[in-house]
């Protein structure tokens, strides 16, 4: 049981940094925008190329319900 | 450039191209490229790429040009429609140091940071655009888009590129950013919820590790631990505690204090007693040894308060409540000195200054109409649907749109003191702040807190008689068990779950409190145009001499010309006719109509007025309400197309609902012509007021709240904008969420109004929520205290049956309103509204 002593101020001061990381995730504004992103991903593949990439005229349009 | 066009020309052809035009849908032939508009005839092509017009074209070979061509495979027709090409000059007011200062977040003279608003943004293809934007012009840095307020940061260098520049340059793409005159004169930004978020972590982490040691006693170790166990782990606690107390409660410490010393007993009195009874209470028993405390329970109320407020701090980022006339009006107009013509800023305007108002654009200061023909749209200001001409010499009001070809006038009075200004500063137009604590809460806990300080004292003294050393105890004992969790968390999570999932299902409410209202809600007041009829967008009819079969083709073949929604209309109504004859030198006007010559006749469609100026008389007298489309074949004038308003569909069915427990009422700024229409469904007991002045309107809310009535206003424009403040709950209807809507508690979609009198049921219901959450949580506290003073409970029960009852009036609050929710249909309204988002956002 005396191990305890020791252990629980360990626990206390992990959770303490995690504490301190949360507090370094608000304050850097992480919790400003949560949609954004996500968008963003979606699209961040594509390094710049000059000559471009596949483009459908407008025959291929997809139908619109 | 030239290798692009080979790989999509090599591309196309295996895909299978699509038929020109698709049968069913006369008119809509071909899609823009870029935007997905229909083109015209006519319409400006490239390989086998159309483009309904120039701009649209311009932007897609920038794109391509600069390597952006992804932004096609993000979104197909992902593009907006540019339109006009954008004069030189026309943002040079920008640079203007007082204007430049005011948006510029942030500029060292070289590294410049400014944020907009760009309400069309609506895809990933668009953020995607818009943060690559250093591709397409030098002097661009970083930009970072903030999709939910549909904002764009960006970054550049001013030494290369002016503030004019970046806005010319997003408003090439057809990206426009909202400037209008409520970014200049804003005070100070939003407040911003880090603090907030920072108190809950502190909080929570409190709360877990202050259960984490209260495990001794939850678990009746008593005699398993050592004393020191006990004591290390109740010294560890209260540590916890401490930063829970300074910080996390700090507001409700300030809340306190305030309402303390101006005498009014809000919620928040009787938490911080609550709170500071726990705390010396369990510090009292730590430092003596006496017990563990209640340092659990503390940590564990606190984190779920402010749990509750966040919550409530719900905000659509993307609406504004508390537009004023303002975000009305642009930040800049053309003046005109002598030959020469500037952007000037708005602000900087004086009387007697030469303004050039071209179609679509507002009058900024009363003014007085100097040349050209004025056609004002008043709809905004007064909620008449038709626009009025005026002649030259008259006094056009701000506000005003011109409707038509320039026109230019001269400024009669500053922008602050115009009709619609000193409207604003009416001092009737505030509302009286002071009736809003009138809540549901501070009213319960009026009476609430008077009677736990009554029963603490008296227990105190009680004890304090027969036993000096309890009386302290007792005291505290009272306050802990009464501390008003319930109270305090019922609603905010009730009411917060609902704002919740209304938003969702496209109602949006500006607090939650606004429920409450909502509930207590007797008079209904409604606007007519734009609220309850759709102007514009009724059926078509044909008055005047019966129309030949050639007759309707050549009109039929003009109208297809144009993708005005009128002439969309009436080339819809005139059906399909057996081949298009060409038209040969179309021309339109924006705002008057069109001309051209079919087969060999001239033929003119548009309004009274442009067709007046092409030479036709006509007789206006006798026509019926709604918006004429006139037709003129071979110089003579045959009759006209009347688009009536008609009223919403779902009109009916609201006035029935709601009129079964609320007395209802028109009021609207239109002449009486459709009268009948709404005696009819309102019945003739119901109050009808026609060409009422916003102020009218004011005064008529105020009559029915003097009356003692709870009212409700119902309206979509700036000539409501009073008698939605003024009333208890403003319900402002938009048919686009990025338009403009006057200050209102309440947003709703225009598609959803036929949700009001449900929005009601459910407002009703969750008050009724929290009554049963507050019941539910008395009987919880006096079965407990009662056993507990019997000696019947363990210790260890109490302790987790202390936290526990935070916890079950969360869960009762929110579960209690999503099942109300599910049963009035809201959350399949939300899934339906999803499912139409979806493909858009995600593209």
């Amino acid at each position: 049981m005396s191990a305890l002593f020791l252990l629980i101020p360990i626990s206390l001061v992990v959770a303490l940094v995690f504490l301190g990381w949360f507090i370094w995730a608000v304050r850097t504004g992480q919790y400003e925008d949560t949609c954004t992103p996500a968008m963003r991903m979606l699209a961040d593949d594509e390094s710049p190329k000059p000559t471009g990439r596949t483009l459908p005229g407008n025959g291929s349009q997809p139908k619109q319900p | 450039m030239q290798s692009v066009r080979s790989v999509s020309a090599a591309n196309d052809v295996e895909s299978v191209p699509a038929p020109a035009s698709r049968p069913g849908e006369e008119g809509v032939g071909v899609r823009c490229f870029h935007c997905g508009t229909p083109c015209p005839k006519g319409a400006p092509a490239r390989e086998d790429r159309t483009f309904c017009c120039h701009g649209c074209q311009t932007v897609h070979e920038l794109l391509v040009a600069n390597g952006l061509g992804h932004f096609y495979d993000l979104g197909t027709q992902a593009g907006l429609r540019v339109g006009e090409r954008v004069g030189e000059g026309r943002f040079t007011y920008l640079d203007d140091a007082v204007v430049r200062e005011r948006l510029v977040d942030f500029s060292d003279g070289h590294t410049t940071r400014v944020t907009f608003q760009i309400p069309a943004m609506h895809c990933v293809a668009c953020v995607w655009l818009l943060e690559n934007l250093f591709r397409l012009g030098p002097g661009i840095g970083r930009s970072q888009v903030n999709f939910p307020r549909r904002e764009v940061t960006i970054t550049f260098d001013e030494t290369v590129l002016k503030l004019s520049g970046v806005v010319t340059l997003l408003h090439s793409l057809g990206y426009p950013p909202t400037l209008r005159l409520d970014a200049v004169e804003r005070e100070g930004q939003r407040p911003s919820s880090r603090r907030l978020y920072l108190q809950v972590g502190v909080a929570g982490f409190a709360f877990g590790n202050a259960m984490l040691f209260s495990f001794p006693g939850y678990l009746g170790l008593e005699g398993a631990g050592s004393i020191g166990m006990r004591g290390f782990f109740g010294v560890l606690s209260l540590l916890l505690a401490v930063p829970v107390m300074v910080f996390s409660a700090a507001d409700y410490w300030r809340a306190a204090w305030t309402a303390l010393r101006r005498r009014v007993l809000t919620i928040d009195f009787p938490i911080a007693i609550g709170l500071a009874a726990l705390f010396g209470q369990s510090a009292f028993e730590i430092l003596t040894g006496a017990g563990e405390g209640y340092v659990d329970s503390l940590t564990g109320l606190v984190f779920f308060l402010l749990c509750g407020r966040v919550f409530q701090r719900k905000s659509y980022e993307r609406l504004a409540f508390d537009r004023d006339y303002r975000a009305f009006f642009p930040l800049a107009v053309t003046r005109r000195q002598g030959a020469r013509e500037e952007m000037v800023a708005v602000s900087r305007l004086a009387v007697g200054d030469r303004l050039l108002l071209r179609h679509g654009e507002i009058v900024p200061a009363d003014a007085r109409l100097v040349g050209g023909e004025g056609l004002m749209d008043y709809s905004f200001v007064t909620g008449e649907a038709d626009p009025v001409e005026k002649a030259v010499g008259a006094t056009l009001y701000a506000g005003g749109q011109q409707v038509g070809g320039a026109i230019e006038v001269e400024t009669l009075k500053p922008v602050s003191q115009s009709y619609l200004a000193s409207l604003w500063s009416n001092e009737t137009f505030v509302r009286p702040r002071a009736a809003r604590l009138d809540d549901l809460t501070n009213r319960f806990s009026r009476w609430f807190t008077l009677v736990v300080v009554g029963v603490a004292l008296g227990a105190a003294t009680w004890w304090g008689l027969r036993d000096a050393s309890l009386a302290l105890r007792a005291f505290t004992a009272v306050l802990i068990v009464a501390c008003p969790c319930a109270l305090a968390l019922a609603a905010p999570f009730t009411f917060g779950t609902a704002q919740r999932l209304l938003g969702r299902a496209g109602i949006f409410l500006k607090r939650p409190q606004t429920i409450e209202t909502l509930a207590r809600v007797d008079s209904v007041v409604f606007d007519k145009t734009g609220t309850l009829t759709l102007p514009g967008r009724g059926a078509v009819k044909w008055e005047g001499r019966t129309l030949t079969a050639t007759e309707r083709s050549l009109a039929a073949a003009l109208a297809g010309q144009s993708t005005h929604p009128l002439a969309v209309r009436v080339r819809r109504t005139l059906g399909r006719v057996a081949g298009d004859a060409a038209v040969a030198g179309f021309c339109d006007e924006p705002g008057g109509g069109m001309k051209g010559t079919v087969d060999g006749r001239p033929v003119v469609l548009g309004s009274a007025r442009w067709l007046r100026r092409q030479g036709l008389s006509l007789d206006e007298s006798g026509a019926s309400n709604g918006s004429a489309v006139w037709l003129g074949i071979d110089g003579e004038c045959l009759g006209a197309f009347r688009v009536t308003h008609t009223m919403r569909p779902e009109t009916p069915e609201i006035v029935a609902r709601l009129g079964a427990s609320a007395e209802l009422a028109l009021v609207s700024g239109d002449n009486a012509r459709e009268r009948d229409q709404f005696v009819a469904v309102f019945g003739l007991a119901t109050p009808m007021r026609f060409s009422q002045s916003p102020l009218d309107k004011l005064e008529f809310v105020r009559a029915r709240q003097e009356a003692g009535r709870t009212v409700m206003m119902v309206g979509d424009g700036l000539n409501d904008a009073g008698a939605l403040r003024c009333s208890d709950v403003g319900v402002a209807v938009v048919e686009d969420l990025g338009t403009f809507s006057p200050a209102s508690e309440m947003i709703l979609e225009a598609g959803r109004l036929g949700r009001l009198p449900a929005v009601r049921d459910f407002a009703r219901g969750a008050v009724r929520i929290v009554h049963v959450c507050i019941g539910v949580s008395c009987l919880y506290n006096l079965v407990g205290v009662s056993l507990a003073a019997r000696g019947l409970l363990a210790p260890w029960i109490c302790a987790i049956l202390m936290p526990l009852s935070s916890v079950s009036v969360v869960a009762l609050a929110s579960g209690l309103t999503a099942g109300l929710a599910r049963r009035l249909g809201f959350l399949r309204d939300a899934a339906g509204r999803d499912a139409g988002e979806f493909p858009e956002v995600m593209a």
